[in-house]
């Protein structure tokens, strides 16, 4: 009964959130159609829609988008070592994270784009510059949510090991991993959005290849149909890995 | 076997913050106390009197400031998990793992070789009355259960010393009741040598050999009062005038140390 109930509302929030998608496409319409809007501001939907399927169909994202997803994965990886390493020695002593605890939020708290300039005279306009950048953006929320995950283990559950005897190695392995498990995991997904945003932003700033590039590209010049085609391609993109980071998310979570 | 000491406590004391400062507090103080292997020793006293901090020394978990602890003849100076399990008030479940799993992550902290544990743990849940439950996580049971789960996971290990800080002081009157019978029972048939830290006059009473009553803080043991009836003792001993004289005695004895401790009556000067 309650079941059928949460399923039903279920539904019904799909259905006004398809409603949404759809009135702003009607509307979409309207104003190319009716309203007069210029073609180079807002291009009709059916062009759009033309233009995407002849960039999937010829093929020539594959190259973007390699480069955007090579930045992406190199970035997620540096972050997520550095993060996890650096949180968890953090988090063994009290006095260390009432030092680095507070310095790292304050630090997260600042625009880290910022740094792009810095990171391109560093690194040049190639990948390299949008990888450390999307590192450096991803490895704080990673770094947070791991001191707190191993901040948050229960006294109780290390005593009780300690007095059956855990060894160090089996004290981590068995106790301490898992009980931050989940906040680390949340830490990562986190992260992981943030290096996409930060490596298609980057890249739509200053760079010589990948997606946010192309649609800078094509946006300078004058192709709007072609570059809307882009960006509906890589909102579906972006969208795809949030889901498939938020399942394994799920997945890992359970005990 | 008889008369065989196997906890010795030598005049500990122990501090919490150093002298002068204003946290410090004298948790016990000069306290010495024999446990004979294979009977059921109980502390009972006013909050704060140290009782948990003494369990936590003969458990080598805390370093006594002065004085010395023996189990079988050794010093104690770390957790000694081949001589001593631990049930605690707040289980200490893992919330990850099932029951079944939380005794076998017990038995391998502790070295049991692999192929022993599993049927060690079927027979500590069988102990315990849990072989339904053994595939349940720690969330899905009731707060009893989860005493019965970690009490099962205390006895997998197969210790000679069983230490258990207020287990069942988390629970209602009637659970505590039931646990406090099934123990009894269950220890009956074990050689094992148990310390049991209570506020409960009745489960004292009901469970212990011996009684150390702890005087209020700065802790130590201000008498101890012999139970004397064997175990497993039947729930009709509860109404027995024996039982009656008994709690009334150690009522007497802890009324004036809890009295201290809370503060004097409304109206009367101190």
């Amino acid at each position: 009964m309650k079941n059928r109930r949460a399923w039903h509302q279920g539904i019904a929030s799909r259905l006004v959130q398809a409603a949404f998608l759809l009135g702003g496409l009607i509307l979409w319409f309207l104003a190319t159609t009716r309203w007069g809007v210029n073609q180079l501001l807002l291009p009709k939907p059916g062009i759009v829609l033309q233009n995407l399927a002849d960039i999937l169909a010829s093929g020539e994202f594959v190259g973007d988008l390699l480069v955007t997803l090579t930045e992406l994965a190199a970035a997620f990886v540096i972050a997520t070592i550095a993060g996890t390493i650096l949180g968890y020695a953090i988090s063994r002593s009290r006095y260390a994270i009432s030092v680095f605890e507070p310095l790292l939020s304050g630090i997260y708290a600042i625009p880290l784009i910022l740094f792009l300039p810095l990171y391109v005279l560093f690194f040049g306009l190639g990948p390299a510059s949008k990888i450390a950048l999307g590192a450096t953006i991803s490895f704080f929320p990673i770094v947070l949510n791991t001191i707190a995950g191993f901040g948050q283990v229960e006294r109780s559950l290390v005593k009780a090991s300690h007095a059956m005897g855990a060894s160090d190695y089996q004290l981590f392995r068995y106790v301490l991993l898992p009980a931050a498990r989940p906040v680390i995991l949340t830490g990562l997904r986190m992260g992981f959005t943030v290096a996409l945003l930060a490596i298609i932003g980057s890249e739509a700033i200053a760079s010589l290849a990948g997606l946010g590039h192309r649609i800078v590209h094509l946006s300078e010049g004058m192709e709007t149909a072609r570059m809307f085609a882009y960006i509906a391609f890589v909102v579906a993109i972006a969208v795809i890995l949030n889901a498939v980071v938020s399942g394994l998310e799920a997945r890992g979570r359970r005990p | 076997m008889k008369d065989e000491i196997a906890i010795r406590v030598r005049g500990v004391s122990h501090q919490f913050g150093e002298e002068g400062e204003t946290r410090h507090v004298r948790a016990l103080l000069d306290t010495s106390l024999d446990v004979v292997r294979g009977e059921l020793m109980c502390l009972i006293g006013p909050s704060g009197c140290g009782k948990s901090t003494l369990l936590n020394m003969v458990g080598g978990l805390l370093r006594p400031a002065t004085g010395s602890v023996e189990v079988a003849g050794r010093p104690v100076r770390g957790p000694m998990p081949q001589e001593i399990a631990f049930v605690f008030q707040e289980n200490a479940l893992f919330p990850w793992n099932t029951v079944f799993e939380n005794i076998m992550l017990g038995m391998r902290f502790q070295g049991v070789a692999k192929d022993l544990r599993e049927p060690r743990a079927h027979r500590a849940i069988e102990a315990v009355g849990l072989t339904e439950f053994a595939q349940h996580y720690p969330s899905q049971l009731s707060g009893g259960m989860r005493q019965r789960a970690a009490l099962a996971r205390a006895l997998s290990l197969e210790t000679d010393i069983m230490l258990m800080d207020e287990p069942f002081g988390a629970l209602d009157e009637q659970t505590r009741m039931i646990l406090g019978e099934d123990l009894s029972v269950l220890l009956a048939r074990t050689e094992k040598t148990i310390v049991f830290v209570t506020h409960s006059l009745g489960e004292a009473v009901f469970l212990a050999d011996r009684v150390a009553v702890f005087s209020a803080r700065p802790g130590t043991i201000k008498q101890i009062i012999e139970v004397d009836e064997p175990h497993p003792r039947k729930p009709d001993f509860v109404t027995s005038p024996k039982f009656t004289a008994l709690r009334n005695q150690l009522y007497g004895l802890l009324h004036d140390e809890i009295r201290k401790t809370v503060g004097a009556p409304a109206g009367e000067a101190r």
